[in-house]
């Protein structure tokens, strides 16, 4: 419980810092920093389609911010979110682009399940390798972010058929029966791209909460985690769970990658690079400090920097590169807890000394004098 | 000695976890010059004691006071300032640094830009020879013993002026011959006017090294006597409340059919040395089989091969009769086998899950435990309470995470885990390492009990009492090979010491009848 109070504050005050910290800059490249904080507000809550398109960037990250908490829980570090992601929203688009008369009561789970299925034999991959071979699953999981990037643009461009693209470099739009857009949503967001994407992640942050903490796998999960060789003494697999944790943690990527593809950008399109959704996700899962509860709230303000920091040019000429820095700043404070850790003694021993100081003075002098007797005595 | 004050007083000390009262009223006085045993039980409140009286805890109640005034020591660095240093059981030392740099580190006197080494090295002299602690200012902790390291760790205190030294468990790393050489050190740190506070629970020491001894049991203070004229059994009455036994009684083995049969086995180490080879041995139910032998002669892997940790390479392993060579170790524990491993806190525990969770290591899949994959809190907690209640496993609670418990306890726990499934086999494997004379007690009794109920328990040990004590049967093992198998009733320590040695059975018996008809 106290741990969990004091990840709180620490994620409260990396938040304060970044912010401080983003003032700052805008102050020294000559922007009102209050102009640029008030355009950033502005941009994020300013109108229901600001709040659909926070929802809409929250969606994902959720998703792969819980991912990597299952990965880390496990004693994973999965890098390969991104790539992960992409495997789910290239099939699931292309998925649904193949069979366009499916009724969408079997389309869309099925969608989902392919998605995010893609997503966990990803993962699984690299979790494999290192229980089997002890092959490092942040390398294996970096190389197979690239893998997968130029698997899924190789797709696009030369396998699928031409009868479901616009053009070499993008597809068609999913039908109907595989959005996971609702009307009622986007109109009451003014035609936000927001889906019952955010729905599903807002569940399953439920649902891995509770495999995690209230099933017999969470429990061996946690177990090879923090002491496999003890898990192994219980009977605990560390291979079999360690492919299975992977997996999970591919598969919540996979999902946040389908949710993108069905129901953000509802195609699918030649990618630069990586998608950043794995990346910032694992950004929203440290900021979260470890808990579930935690991950939706890290969700919803890097969502809102993003969202707002979009609107900051605009309105108050601050570039959209200072967002990042703010945003980097964040994240910065949350790998140095330690030194925020450090500053809340700091101040908590200060109070405590003020009181105290004129009663010690006297006895560490008594101390003293006393030592210095008893050394001329012999 | 001025008896007046003392040098430090510590009165009504209560610290409370909760509702859990790890100090509950502590009266502590130390004299100047004088040695002090602190002696208790694990997890009786030595440490809580001390870390109050060195700043990292706070008393929730009490008061101390320091050559007659009161104090609050609320940090470590104003506990250095009143001159109390603390001897850690484990040393806090850099391996790659000097002596030197090891005992200046925070208190760096410079030069300029640059350390003084050199005036600080001949300071370390100047008290190293004043107090008997031979150590090189020059040499890499790497370099040296533990044995000296100790003494670094004892330089560093006295260097920043401390009058007051808390030795924690001090002879817990050392050889005896180490032991002997501390003892030393402590007397003439005590003759040169420091005051010495020695936590310890092991008898023998406090009647060698300490003037006077405070009793503390259950967080509070039983009794302060003076040393001189007092037994060990004396002494481990008190601490434990009661009488205690250092020989545990027991009826003769009513011994029946075989419950576990190892035949040629051969098991490597994770190097692929051969540690392990055409080893044979049967365990019967109602009898205690003890394998005694010097650390390093194969039991570890031997263990592991039997409960399915490791491979095992050639001959088979039999649990009554049925083949469990090469098994998975869930398969292996369902046949019936409980193990309580040599080293708990890698393999016996998961030290950063809860009491309860730990307690449901062995059995979280299984109905009542879990439903249909779920886990069912409520059961595992009472099952928690219910092996805490029985096996006397005293924590704070069972929702604290095991590595917050005192090792006594973390070793209770794991036994009462292990005893409460019902095996016919047990496997002990040092089961009393490190733990205080009363812990041992009870867990003696426990196995032996197993045993009287018709179980068959195997217990590895490197202590020969503890073998002697325990075992119905005795196999000494040697690099990997029994060298002898006796009966306990029939041998003892010398004839035991001379097979772990390799000597064959028939040998040490002549050797040892040449000297007493000598």
């Amino acid at each position: 419980m106290a741990a969990q109070k004091n990840s709180f504050s620490v994620a409260l005050f990396s938040v304060l810092f970044g912010l401080i910290i983003g003032a700052v800059i805008m102050l020294i490249f000559g922007y009102n920093p209050i102009s640029g904080y008030t355009a950033l507000l502005g941009s994020a809550f300013g109108s229901t389609q600001d709040i659909g398109s926070v929802l809409t960037q929250m969606t994902p990250l959720i998703l792969t911010a819980l991912g990597f908490t299952v990965a880390q829980t496990a004693g994973f570090f999965n890098i390969g979110l991104s790539g992960q992601a992409l495997a789910g929203w290239v099939g699931a688009v292309w998925y649904a682009l193949s069979f366009p008369n499916m009724p969408v009561y079997l389309m869309l789970p099925s969608a989902l399940i392919i998605g995010a299925g893609l997503g966990a034999l990803a993962g699984a991959i690299p979790g494999w390798l290192r229980a089997q071979f002890g092959a490092s699953e942040v390398i294996v999981t970096i190389m197979m972010n690239y893998i997968l990037l130029f698997l899924g643009n190789n797709i696009l461009q030369n396998t699928m058929s031409k009868g479901i693209k616009v053009s070499a470099e993008t597809t068609k739009q999913v039908g109907a029966n595989a959005s996971l857009q609702m009307k009622w949503l986007t109109d009451l967001t003014q035609g936000s791209s927001i889906s019952a994407g955010i729905f599903i992640s807002v569940f399953m942050i439920f649902v891995v909460w509770f495999v995690m903490k209230k099933t017999t796998l969470g429990f061996e999960i946690r177990a090879v985690g923090l002491n496999s060789d003890a898990a192994k003494y219980a009977g605990m697999s560390a291979k079999r769970n360690a492919v299975i944790a992977m997996a999970i943690s591919g598969g919540l990527a996979g999902l946040a990658g389908t949710i993108e593809g069905l129901g953000n950008y509802l195609n699918f399109f030649t990618q630069n690079g990586s998608p950043s959704i794995g990346f910032d996700g694992m950004a929203v899962a440290l900021l979260g400090g470890g808990s579930y509860l935690g991950v939706l709230a890290a969700a919803a303000i890097f969502s809102v920097l993003k969202i707002g920091g979009l609107g900051m040019p605009m309105s108050s000429g601050v570039p959209f590169e200072l967002v990042d820095i703010v945003t980097a700043s964040i994240i910065f404070f949350v790998g140095a807890s330690y030194l925020i850790k450090l500053i809340q003694k700091r101040v908590k021993a200060m109070d405590d000394k003020a009181a105290r100081a004129s009663q010690d003075k006297k006895a560490v002098k008594a101390a003293a004098d006393s030592n210095k007797n008893s050394k001329g005595g012999e | 000695m001025t008896e007046s004050t003392p040098v430090i007083e510590m009165r009504h000390i209560v610290k409370k976890f909760g509702d859990f009262a790890a100090n509950d009223d502590i009266n502590l006085q130390v004299q100047q010059g004088e040695i002090h045993a602190l002696l208790g039980e694990n997890g009786a409140g030595k440490s809580t004691l001390m870390n109050i009286l060195t700043g990292l805890l706070q008393p929730t109640s009490g008061e101390i006071i320091i050559n007659g005034q009161p104090v609050t020591v609320d940090s470590p660095s104003k506990s250095d300032a009143l001159g109390i240093g603390m001897v850690h059981q484990h040393f806090m030392l850099i391996d790659a640094f000097t002596v030197t740099e090891n005992i200046i580190l925070g208190s760096e006197v410079t030069k300029g830009l640059s350390l003084d080494t050199k005036s600080a090295a001949k300071k370390i002299k100047a008290l190293s020879e004043k107090y008997g602690l031979q150590v090189d200012p020059y040499a890499k902790i790497a370099d040296i013993s533990v044995g000296q390291q100790q003494r670094v760790e004892i330089l560093k205190t006295l260097y920043r002026g401390a009058d007051i030294l808390i030795f924690d468990e001090p002879t817990a790393v050392l050889t005896p011959q180490e032991i002997d050489e501390l003892i030393t050190i402590l007397h003439n740190l005590a003759k040169e006017g420091k005051s010495i506070v020695l936590i310890t629970h092991k008898l023998d020491e406090i009647r060698a090294a300490a003037d006077t001894v405070t009793v503390i049991r259950a967080g509070q203070s039983i009794k302060t006597f003076p040393v001189a004229g007092v037994s060990s059994q004396e002494l481990a009455d008190l601490m434990v409340g009661r009488e205690v036994s250092f020989k545990t009684e027991k009826a003769a083995a009513k011994t029946g059919a075989t419950v576990l049969k190892m035949a040629d086995l051969e098991v490597h180490d994770a190097r692929g040395v051969t540690v392990v080879k055409d080893f044979s041995l049967e365990v019967k139910s109602g009898e205690i089989v003890g394998i005694a032998g010097i650390d390093g002669n194969g039991q570890t892997e031997l263990i592991q091969a039997i409960t399915g940790l490791t491979k095992v390479q050639a001959g088979h392993v039999l649990l009554q009769g049925k083949e469990v060579t090469n098994k998975r170790p869930r398969q292996i524990t369902e046949a019936g086998v409980g193990h309580i491993p040599e080293d708990r806190l890698r393999f016996g525990m998961e030290v950063d899950m809860t009491l309860s969770e730990n307690l449901a290591l062995q059995t979280y899949y299984k109905a009542p435990l879990s439903k249909n994959g779920v886990l069912q809190t409520d059961e595992m907690d009472k099952l928690a309470n219910k092996l805490v209640e029985e096996f006397d496993v005293r924590a704070a609670g069972i929702q604290v995470t095991a590595g917050s418990m005192s090792g006594g306890n973390q070793q209770k726990a794991v036994i009462a885990r292990e005893l409460n499934r019902d095996n016919e086999l047990i496997i002990a494997a040092q089961p009393t390492r490190g733990l205080d004379v009363g812990a041992i007690e009870y867990i003696h009794q426990r196995l032996i009990a197993q045993r009287n109920a018709g179980k068959a328990v195997l217990v590895v040990s490197f202590e020969l009492d503890e073998i002697l004590n325990l075992s119905d049967r005795i196999a000494v093992i040697n690099a990997g090979k029994i060298v002898g198998i006796v009966d306990a009733k029939d041998t003892n320590k010398q004839e035991l010491g001379l097979l772990m040695t390799g000597m064959s059975l028939s040998d040490a018996r002549a050797a040892l009848k040449e000297e007493v008809d000598a």
